[in-house]
């Protein structure tokens, strides 16, 4: 798929722009500070109604504005469809989709879909666990969306028993019993929510990982990567099922539980996961180069792109200032990557950091102002 | 701020589940311009609720008196129990017309997160009912969130050693609308859940 046109008004740094985009390869060239990222994440914010650099919406209407529209025309397996967004802080968004207004703004998400390689996404490899373990459930999510309803459930779970171990714990340390008589009730839910979650992530990450060595191997011309799923469950089969997952949850909840009533805290599930990355024989993160680390965290992203792909429509490619880190030959081959997708919009600062094999259409960004070259 | 009363007003509405500050204001100019005959009323009413309503002994539904309505009617079966969270849950099943058995309030749900356990509840009192093995079916009818299967788990196990006939509502897609008005999440879920057709 690609996106034909986008028009943004009041949107960060803009007061009115329009774009109207070819497939292929768009550049969006300009200086620090002229909006180029803004679009991107215009963009993204259409395929997933949500900012990748910010948690609420406020940040995105432009100062002095109440609402910010962004309107795109995406055009999916030849078919034209048009969702319009409309974002008020602080009031429930509305969406419009072929004019007709949205019954739910929800409704919106999977019509646009896009793969966003931001200098944020570093955190990928250089980050705490949770960065990953969040890269993994956000792309389950994408696959399959009712694991927002799993991972809603897992958390909801873990806060429910985490409140009840810390009371028994604090009880104990005070010479009281603590009330326990719920806790195997919890377990049940938190393995089964748990199970449910993890069952999702190893399948994902079978499917992902080929593609994550693949992407690493082209861009770096060599060199191997491995992903491997540390889970906090000991002698995890990760080809088992759900139920077998799930009993091994219970049983390793039930090795560790005066652990976790003396600490108030779950010691054992998906939340405790990590999934490890290397390049070659060492660990990425605390070992790997800066160019290296940017590269995996790029590996990542375009693997989930190439999975993605592979479930149906290609989804569009957002490159923000991705070359101006990567030496010469690694910027080479991501051009050869980006120019292979339907569609990669692709921003940087010094128009010489994009390699010359990339052609199509050139945009100049400056002062939220848009021009064709 | 506004001026001593009003803020007070203000305040005391703003304390009510599901009043926020704005609402809370709203509602108190609201009263501020009422004709003093209908602030009366409502003042009445809310005396009355206080003065002449309580729990019912038996199920802890609402009741004028010692028991509600339900428990004091002699056409309902005793052989049937049904659990709910809420006196408002019980208003909702009888509006189906469907159970003639009676009901146990619990008074919530549990929920460590806000320190409810089975001593917040009204748990001893459903065992101390059990106890005459009058009740031959146990209807857990928690709310189909995390915290009503977690209380409706907990009850079935504690009371598992008396042999009842335990049951639990059946949940899924609503019921008249379209399988496309159904977000994903709930979607997801009915096709977890779903059944054999029998033929
Ligand atoms: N809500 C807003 N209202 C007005 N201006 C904003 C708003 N949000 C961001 N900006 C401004 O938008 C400008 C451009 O931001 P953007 O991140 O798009 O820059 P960029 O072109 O990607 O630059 P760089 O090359 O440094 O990444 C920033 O100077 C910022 O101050
Ligand atoms: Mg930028
Ligand atoms: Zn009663």
């Amino acid at each position: 798929m690609y996106v034909r046109q986008l028009s943004v008004t009041d949107w960060r740094n803009y007061h009115q722009a329009q774009l109207t985009l070819d497939p292929g390869a768009v550049v969006l060239i300009g200086a620090n500070g002229q909006g180029k990222t803004n679009l991107v994440e215009a963009i993204g914010y259409v395929a997933t109604l949500g900012s990748h650099r910010v948690a609420g919406d406020a940040p995105l209407v432009r100062a002095g504005a109440d609402r910010a529209v962004v309107r795109t025309a995406v055009v999916r397996a030849g078919r034209e469809l048009q969702i319009e967004l409309e974002v008020t802080p602080g009031k429930a968004n509305r969406a419009r989709v072929n004019r007709a207004p949205a019954t739910r703004v929800r409704d919106v998400l999977g019509i646009l879909r896009t793969v966003l390689f931001a200098p944020e996404d570093l955190a990928l490899v250089k980050g705490d666990p949770g960065e990953r373990r969040r890269f993994l459930d956000e792309l389950l999510v994408l696959r399959h969306p009712r694991y927002a309803g799993v991972r809603a459930d897992y958390d909801r779970v873990l806060k429910q028993r985490n409140a009840l171990l810390k009371t028994a714990g604090s009880a104990r340390r005070a010479g009281a019993a603590g009330d326990l008589r719920t806790l195997d009730v919890w377990d049940g839910h938190l393995a089964e929510a748990g199970a449910a979650l993890l069952a999702g992530r190893l399948e994902l990450l079978a499917a992902l990982r080929p593609y994550v060595v693949a992407a690493y191997d082209v861009l770096a011309g060599g060199g191997q990567t491995e992903l491997t799923y540390d889970a906090s469950v000991s002698e995890l089969d990760p080809e088992a099922d759900r139920a077998t997952i799930g009993e091994a949850l219970r049983r390793e909840l039930e090795m560790v539980r005066a652990q976790e009533v003396e600490r108030g805290i779950t010691l054992v599930g998906p939340h405790r996961d990590e999934l490890q990355l290397r390049i070659g024989a060492l660990p990425a993160r605390g070992y790997a180069s800066h160019g290296e680390s940017w590269s995996l965290a790029l590996a990542l992203k375009l693997a989930s792109y190439d999975l993605l792909s592979s479930d149906g429509d290609e989804p569009v490619l957002l490159l923000d200032d991705v070359f101006a880190e990567l030496d010469i030959t690694r910027r080479a081959r991501l051009a050869e990557r980006a120019t292979a997708a339907e569609q990669a919009i692709i921003t940087a600062a010094v128009e010489a950091d994009v390699p010359s094999s990339v052609q199509g259409q050139r945009y100049e960004v400056a002062a939220g102002e848009v021009r064709q070259l | 701020m506004y001026e001593g009363p009003v803020q007070d007003v203000i305040d005391e509405l703003g304390r009510l589940p599901g009043v926020g500050p704005k609402g809370a204001q709203r509602i108190a100019f609201f009263l501020l311009a009422a004709d003093s005959t209908d602030v009366g009323r409502l003042i009445a009413a809310l005396q009355r609720v206080k003065d002449d309503v309580a729990f019912c002994k038996t199920c802890g539904n609402v009741a004028e008196g010692e028991q509600c309505r339900i428990c004091r009617d002699p056409r309902r079966g005793d052989d049937v129990l049904c659990v709910v969270e809420e006196p408002k849950d019980i208003v909702a099943i009888e509006r189906t017309n469907e159970f003639r058995g009676r009901y146990h309030v619990l008074g919530g749900a549990i929920s460590p997160i806000e320190g409810i356990g089975p001593d917040q509840l009204r748990v001893r009192e459903l065992m101390v009912r059990l106890q005459d093995a009058t009740v031959t079916e146990l209807i857990l009818a928690t709310n189909p969130n995390l915290e009503g299967e977690a209380t409706a788990t907990y009850l079935a196990r504690l009371v598992k050693p008396m042999g009842l006939n335990v049951t639990r509502l059946a949940s899924g897609l609503p019921v008249g609308g379209d399988l496309d008005y159904a977000d994903e999440v709930t979607l997801g879920r009915a096709f977890e859940g779903r059944r054999r057709v029998d033929s």
